[in-house]
């Protein structure tokens, strides 16, 4: 175990850099940097104002802000005062107020949490939906009558506490909140910055919301900590102006981002040629691919685009995480290409093994090695472990796995055995690298054929007339034959039948010749109808519900 | 009889009543009848036309549009 909590290390650097920058944010059209001193001193006046609660040491404080400075000084304030802080969600446009502050209302009742940080908007519409229920909500507009008294910690917390809570998308049900340790959130950034080889030169760049684990753990806790630059801006801003990103990287000489796959050909295809101009990428020593399955294709995509630009290929890397693990688990190796697998269709799907073949095949990119003091095991249904090029669920082992899930022991106990973490993630291991082939409960099998739904997905994204990452497949079982149906629902720009029947055409045709198994439905939907959780991943068993009571059981 | 089918086709097996499906369209290798589903427009056919294919007879290259289907129909009628 590390010796030092996040407490002692925030004392460390406020003592050896607190004139460095420590984080720029970026707002519509402008910009401003906090030094380490300054931002932790506005961290102080969240602890200060949470000495006015009555709290104690170890309750849970969730934060309902957007994203900006009060959600991460309020995240601090919180943490060094021994409270458990957790990032929830920020209201999207597309969300219905009133089952978001439900949602909000499960987790409090559910989780225990004593305080709310939010602002005056939320204020009226949170005490409504928490009617009843004994939590503490305070606003970022009581600060002004809390004081600026610096930061100063005599509190005594151990490596064994836990730093802060990280809510896991549970796509149904009930979300789940990861529990961390100090000692395993340091020992975390140890391994991950040897990994990646951080040093103080470093310069992070970040558009991730941080109720992610992507975005809390390497785009928020790991630059703080490890004392180097962070240059955030929000989600919200960066969907609709994605080349603000590849601009703060220009202007900061930014050196790691991280990225989900999707990001890859979002700034790929809708930054316009002409806006690049002087654009300057040479500074990124790595564009980090991580928390939806890596393609190739997007690799390419994003390369093409902006090797102009001076993007080094071998700055394309990749990494496999979870908030279990408090992040990476793997993470592919400095200054080399990539390695990828293309491996047998068939055998992938019939036999769960990864057989490697020089033909057309399916083409899988390694997420890299597992990060030092973390062991992988691949294991099959019994938990017993396959061999190299087996296909089993991914089960890890690490010193920086999570305590268990917040006031959920039977859940906890149904993944974590003999101190491995069985994460319900479907992969291989060939020359120890690690590929991931899927989720466990995703598989859709039909006519005993296993089909993993990404891999329609991914056939559907570029047809014209359709939401690019916004088509859900997944599996409805059919009584009358006794196997699963594949269903694809996929939002559509269009009210024209003759165009929809196009698309559905071409959907179908897609999913026949490109697989060995036909979809029984396809429906087009409008915009907005296809449910993701909350870190932008398909959430299929959500939207197999919503698809059975829309269109399958009308009435019921 | 080729609108009954048609109708079959989009109504229960695809279940798309907005379907556009049309005549020369490729019912099997454009992914719309898969091998369990052409076994089950063999038995449909049978009770409506009193037509009898044999499984060896249920291959694409029959069955794989309408036009197909009812000129192979009206064939064996």
């Amino acid at each position: 175990m590390p010796s030092a909590t996040l407490i002692d290390a925030v004392r460390t650097l406020l003592e050896t850099q607190p004139d460095k920058e420590c984080v720029t944010l970026i707002t519509h059209g402008d910009e401003y940097t906090l030094t380490y001193r300054e931002f932790f001193d506005r961290a102080a006046r969240y602890a200060n104002m949470l000495k006015t609660a009555d709290l104690q040491a170890g309750d849970l404080v969730v934060l309902v802000l957007q994203h900006g400075e009060a959600v991460m000084c309020g995240f601090w304030g919180a943490l060094l005062s021994g409270y458990v802080p957790s990032i929830f969600p920020f209201l999207s446009d597309k969300q219905n107020p009133e089952s978001y502050f439900s949602s909000i209302r499960q987790l409090v009742a559910l989780s225990g949490v004593k305080a709310i940080i939010t602002s005056t908007e939320f204020e009226q519409g949170l005490k409504q939906a928490l009617d009843g229920i004994d939590v503490q909500i305070l606003t970022v507009e009581m600060l002004a009558q809390s004081g600026d008294h610096p930061f100063s910690s005599d509190i005594s917390i151990g490596v064994g506490d836990t730093a802060f809570l990280q809510h896991s998308s549970g796509s149904t049900g009930l979300q789940k909140g990861v529990m961390l340790s100090h000692g395993a959130v340091m020992n975390q950034i140890a391994s991950y910055s040897t990994a990646i080889g951080l040093s103080s030169n470093d310069v992070v760049v970040s558009w991730l919301p941080l109720y992610h684990d992507m975005g809390l753990i390497a785009g928020f806790i790991i630059p703080i900590v490890s004392g180097i630059k962070l240059v955030l801006m929000s989600p919200f801003h960066w969907v609709r102006d994605p080349q603000i990103l590849l601009r703060a990287i220009h202007r900061h000489r930014g050196t790691l981002c991280w990225l989900p796959n999707f990001a890859y050909n979002f700034l790929a295809t809708r930054i316009p040629d002409s806006a690049l101009g002087d654009l300057d990428l040479s500074s990124i020593r790595a564009f980090i691919n991580c928390s939806e399955p890596i393609h190739a294709e997007s690799h390419q995509l994003f390369v093409e685009k902006f090797a102009r630009c001076g993007l080094y290929e071998n700055a394309l890397m990749t990494c496999y995480a979870m908030a279990e693990n408090t992040f990476a688990v793997t993470q592919s190796a400095l200054d080399k290409p990539l390695h990828v697998d293309t491996v047998e269709r068939r055998a992938l799907m019939d036999e769960q093994r990864a057989v490697p073949t020089s033909g057309d095949g399916v083409v899988l990119v390694s997420c890299g090695q597992p990060i030092a003091n973390c062991d992988i095991k691949i294991v099959n249904e019994k938990r017993q472990p396959v061999s190299e090029r087996h296909i089993g669920e991914i089960a890890l082992r690490s010193d920086s796995m999570l305590t268990g899930y917040y006031h959920r022991p039977e859940l906890s106990q149904q993944v974590i055995v003999d101190g491995w973490y069985f994460t319900g993630d479907m992969g291989y291991l060939a020359d120890g690298e690690l590929y991931i082939t899927g989720r466990k409960k995703d598989l859709i099998i039909v006519g005993g054929k296993n089909i993993y739904p990404q891999d329609i997905e991914n056939l559907l994204n570029d047809i014209d007339g359709i939401h690019a990452g916004r088509a859900a497949v997944f599996g409805v079982f059919n009584e009358q034959l006794g196997t699963e149906d594949i269903a694809i629902v996929a939002e559509a720009e269009t009210d024209d039948d003759d165009t929809r029947t196009a698309i559905k055409r071409e959907i179908r045709a897609r999913v026949a010749q490109n697989t060995d198994v036909t979809a029984r439905y396809v429906q087009l939907v409008e915009e907005k109808w296809v449910i993701k959780t909350s870190s932008g991943k398909i959430a299929r068993d959500a939207n197999r519900q919503k698809f059975i009571q829309e269109f399958l059981q009308p009435g019921k | 009889m080729k609108d009954q089918l048609r109708q079959y086709i989009v109504n229960h097996m695809i279940h798309d009543a907005s379907y556009k499906l049309k005549d020369d369209e490729a019912l099997i290798t454009g992914g719309l009848v898969d091998s369990f589903s052409l076994v089950e427009l063999a038995v449909y056919i049978e009770q409506e036309f009193g037509v009898h294919f044999d499984d060896p007879e249920l291959t694409a290259e029959n069955m794989d549009t309408l036009n197909k289907i009812v000129s192979n129909i009206e064939a064996k009628q």
